[in-house]
């Protein structure tokens, strides 16, 4: 069953985002908002991990044994920072890539949980999605706020 | 009577849905009689939100004194301490800027206006030519006229072109306006003073108002001494006198710990859910969002909230009663909210119980989210602190495009691709050097701005030319390359506005000294070098005096909830200042909005899409179309988490800091009051009865207070703070009456501990969410010289109490008529 993969992914990618933030909002630390949201942020995914967990194991066992995480969807975390205000623009854009594919993870699990009719599933790719959309949109409204500065003034 | 010992003058209590009596209070300097006065001119008081209605005694050119307006509905005729003792003195101090200074080898020389000008100009086409709009900025105040702001937000949106303007409202009021466009779609004071006459019950969050609007808390003792006193609940962690005033009148004190506000309130809000205590067919027919609001709340249990916040399970129950079973309820909220974690989910709550019991839009049922200082409101209305003239949206382009008509610019002239750049933030971008010119009006940031330190050195640095215009050599112009001479209140005309909308024309009653000019002339000086010119060639700025600019300002005003198409200077010369909106369906004003409980949520006329209250995200249109509000309200609610700086085994305590009776920001005005300054003359910090034991420390001790970014040394306090919190004062920096020691050490300045941290959404800094550690360094000689009077009032006997103002008058006069006031109907 592919649905394993997928919940895989959804495990190993809410993880990088997770420990994505925290690198960029310590590396970002002389911005507080940008420090503190990313850490609030970053609990939003270690909530939707605790939440997988059981799921985790469920599927590990009713599938064929551990659930695999094929390296090929793998997404490459953040280890660490760049400079200045541009960097820090290329740093959310990089979170919001990352944070895109976890959302579409969820999207595809979401669907798949709905055939089924697996209830602990469906409900938690329903309102980690729904997280996921809210750490999106605070990076874009970030990313927007700090563009014509960064690209227009900043040296 | 001695207005010092005696805060609220005498008792005039008086039954519910009753006209609030009207007493004159009055003050003359120098022992001088009335009959010495030449003559008595028009003004309301500047010295905190309240507004009250006043007039300036005059004698030989000078301003010596002031008496409350009996017709007017703020105040019925009072006037409090700051108001009496503290609104003219400053004017004539012999430490006034009379002459503009500009930096020359590293000092600040006197030189002439021309000069001055010319180089703030070189700079400015300087920047403007190598790297466009983006590098200027602009920090302004709450205490300019709306003509001032309104003429500096043009300067800025549509003549440079700047999204870095914002005011020091930033620290005060922010989180009132956000508070405002989250829930009701725009900004406006729902509530009227006048509710306090009619409710069953009054809510003051965050609000030690006994000392914040000393004559506002009068009207309240006038109710609360009276035979059928509403019931206090006092949401503070100091024992404030209204938190005194809610045990009197079997009430509630709930004293939650520093930073789980909003734990609290999800507790009350979840009570008026399981006990049934919601208008269901009300909250269905007028808002959106309660059954998301009720999942967010259901976690707070009392017993929760009692963990989190450390309160009594009961008494929050009790408290929640009070909110759940009263016919109408009265809540206040200012900076123990504002300034404090979680700071507009938390004022948003305050909406939320309104709404969800339906009290809001009648007599008695209001809200009143408070302002800092007496012109906050203007500021937010004209554009001064970034938002667009009269409460538009900047993501509208719609909005958009009536300003550029008003103004004739080309709409991407006015910046609008992203949200206003907040202080905190302009801060950051001088910091940094790309912003390289910023312009500081009315304002001490080196003293008020958290992380005093870091203030300091972004302004004396090289990277950013500083401008600085005010009434002294503060700190803030210390450090300033050019410094210009400005005139205060009384030497200039303009209008504002007060917490509860209503606006009051102030009249030039004497000269500036020497060289000084008022605001709005020094920014029409700037925007003539500038030649700021419309899209047809023509001057953009076409106004040169203040009616003018007032007119100018009504025309973008028109047709917005802020509406002030009714109102002229001619008008405003009438017995009582008036609250907006002012227009045809409202010629003499209106007492309080939503009386039809449809509020400015509909997506196209709204001030705000709205934003997610954790994060601070932005919603986008399309996402708030999808949600229909409507004209409906909005319940928005987020669960609590823990501050951003806890209390650990190094620094064990809890710091914040707020305000006194006596003084009035950094002093610039009421420290040159000798009767208030005497009252509160230094800094000190207030620590419980319990801590103080345990540290050894007694009344009057000296002791240092250090938190991870800096450190001050002054006496103790021991007195009514919550065991594990610790109080300061933010009034006193390194400017003294007795002189100016920018280089003393240790520091006495509040701000040099607190934390660079600001709210998600109103991007209010966080005043109050900092850990210390307390030691004592040597025993004192003597109590601390915090005053006696209010919430410092020491936890021991023996300290003297404070007194000794000259004498003022007050007496009862017949009670006018008050327009629009619902018990003289
Ligand atoms: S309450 Fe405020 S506005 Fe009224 S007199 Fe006192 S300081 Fe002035």
């Amino acid at each position: 069953m592919h649905l394993v993969t997928y919940i895989g992914l959804a495990h190993h990618s809410e993880q990088t985002l997770a420990e994505s933030l925290r690198v960029i909002g310590d590396g970002h630390a002389s911005q507080p908002d940008v420090l503190h949201t990313c850490h609030t942020l970053a609990g939003f995914s270690d909530g939707h991990l605790a939440r997988l967990a059981p799921i985790v194991a469920r599927y590990g066992e009713q599938g064929h044994g551990e659930v695999e995480e094929p390296e090929r969807l793998h997404a490459a975390g953040l280890a660490q920072v760049r400079s200045g205000p541009v960097g820090l623009l290329r740093d959310l854009q990089d979170l919001h890539v990352l944070a895109t594919l976890v959302l579409t993870t969820w999207t595809v699990i979401n669907q798949a949980a709905q055939g089924l009719r697996d209830h602990e599933l469906l409900t938690l790719a329903g309102e980690a999605g729904g997280e996921t959309s809210r750490q999106l949109s605070w990076l874009n409204t970030r990313m927007k706020t700090a563009a014509p500065q960064a690209l227009i003034v900043a040296t | 009577m001695d207005r010092i010992a005696d805060l609220w003058g005498p008792r005039t209590p008086h039954a519910k849905g009753t006209v609030w009596p009207a007493r004159v209070d009055q003050y003359l300097a120098d022992g001088l009689a009335e009959d010495q006065v030449d003559r008595w001119v028009q003004s309301a008081c500047l010295l905190c939100s309240n507004g009250c209605g006043c007039e300036i005694a005059v004698r030989d050119g000078r301003m010596v004194g002031i008496r409350g307006r009996a017709g007017d509905v703020v105040n019925h005729g009072r006037l409090g301490p700051k108001g009496l003792y503290g609104s003219t003195p400053w004017a004539s101090s012999p430490d006034r800027l009379t002459h503009p200074l500009v930096r020359e080898a590293g000092r600040l020389v006197e030189t002439d206006w021309d000069t001055a000008m010319a180089r703030i100009v070189e700079v400015s086409r300087r920047l403007l030519a190598d790297k466009g709009p983006l590098t200027h900025g602009f920090y302004t105040t709450g205490q300019l006229f709306i003509e001032e702001y309104y003429t500096l937000g043009v300067i800025g949106k549509a003549g440079l072109g700047t999204p870095h303007m914002d005011g020091n409202t930033r620290l005060c009021t922010a989180t009132s306006a956000a508070a405002f466009k989250e829930s009701f779609g725009a900004d406006g004071q729902p509530g009227s003073y006048t509710d306090i006459e009619h409710c069953d019950a009054i809510f003051l969050y965050g609000h030690n108002m006994a000392e914040t609007q000393t004559v506002l808390w009068s009207r309240i003792l006038d109710r609360t001494r009276a035979a059928d006193p509403p019931l206090i609940v006092c949401v503070d962690p100091r024992r404030t006198p209204v938190a005194r005033e809610a045990e009197r009148t079997g009430g509630v004190h709930l004293a939650p710990r520093v930073g789980t506000n909003l734990a609290l309130m999800n507790g009350l809000t979840r009570e008026l859910f399981v006990n049934g205590w919601v208008d269901e067919p009300w909250v269905r027919a007028h808002t959106v969002g309660a059954a998301d609001l009720r999942s967010i709340v259901e976690p707070y249990t009392p017993r929760e909230v009692a963990r989190v916040c450390d309160v009594d399970a009961g008494e929050l129950s009790r408290a929640a009663r009070i909110f759940g079973e009263s016919r109408d309820v009265l809540s206040t909220v200012l900076q123990g909210f504002y300034q404090s974690h979680q700071a507009t989910a938390s004022a948003v709550a305050v909406h939320n119980l309104h709404l969800l019991r339906g009290l809001i839009g009648r007599p008695g049922s209001g809200i009143l989210q408070m302002n800092g200082q007496p012109t906050a409101q203007n500021n937010r209305e004209c554009g001064a602190d970034g938002d667009l003239p009269g409460f538009r949206n900047w993501d509208n382009p719609n909005h958009v495009r009536e300003l550029a008509e008003l103004w004739n610019v080309d709409p991407l002239t006015i910046p609008h691709w992203s949200p206003p750049t907040h202080a905190m933030q302009i801060l950051s971008y001088a910091e940094e050097g790309s912003i390289g010119l910023l312009w500081i009006s009315a304002t001490n940031p080196a003293v008020s701005m958290p992380e005093s330190a870091r203030v300091r050195r972004v302004l004396a640095g090289d990277q950013c030319f500083v401008i600085v215009q005010d009434l002294f050599l503060t700190e803030t112009a210390q450090l300033a390359d050019v410094v210009l001479p400005a005139a205060g209140w009384g030497e200039k005309t303009g209008t504002f506005t007060n917490v509860n909308r209503t606006v009051h024309l102030s009249e030039k009653a004497v000269d500036p000294p020497g060289e000084a000019r008022s605001d709005l002339e020094i920014f029409l000086m700037y925007a003539d070098a500038m030649d700021f010119r419309d899209r047809d060639g023509a001057p953009l700025i076409r106004w040169r005096h203040p009616e003018e600019a007032f007119d100018a300002w009504r025309e973008a005003s028109r047709g917005r909830p802020v509406d002030y198409t009714g109102l002229t200077y001619e008008k405003l010369r009438g017995p009582t200042g008036i609250p907006w909106p002012v227009n045809d369906q409202a010629p003499e004003g209106t007492d309080r909005l939503y009386t039809d409980a449809v509020f400015p949520t509909d997506t196209d006329r709204c001030e705000t899409y709205g934003h997610d209250l954790l994060t601070g995200a932005t919603v986008t249109e399309q996402e708030h179309r999808a949600l229909r509000p409507a004209g409906r309200a909005l319940l928005k609610g987020a669960r609590h988490t823990p501050p951003h700086e806890t209390p650990s085994e190094d620094y064990p305590l809890l710091y914040t800091t707020g305000r006194t009776v006596y003084q009035w920001h950094t002093r610039t005005k009421t420290g040159r009051a000798r009767t208030l300054n005497d009252a509160a003359p230094d800094a000190w910090v207030e620590l419980s009865v319990a801590d103080a034991a345990r540290l050894e420390i007694t009344e009057g001790d000296v002791v240092r207070v250090e938190s991870p970014r800096g450190a001050i040394q002054v006496r103790a306090r021991v007195g009514q703070v919550r065991e594990g919190a610790v109080f300061a004062p933010f009034h006193y920096g390194a400017w003294d009456p007795a002189g100016l020691d920018v280089d003393a050490s240790p520091s006495r300045q509040a701000n040099e501990l607190t934390m660079t941290v600001w709210d998600p959404v109103s991007k209010q800094p966080y005043f109050k969410t900092a850990a210390c550690r307390v030691t004592k360094i040597r025993a004192g000689a003597g109590p601390a010289p915090a005053p006696t009077t209010a919430a410092s009032a020491p936890a021991t006997d023996g300290v003297p109490p404070t007194a000794g103002g000259p004498p003022t008058t007050t007496r009862r006069v017949d009670t006018p008529h008050y327009p629009n006031d619902p018990g003289a109907r």
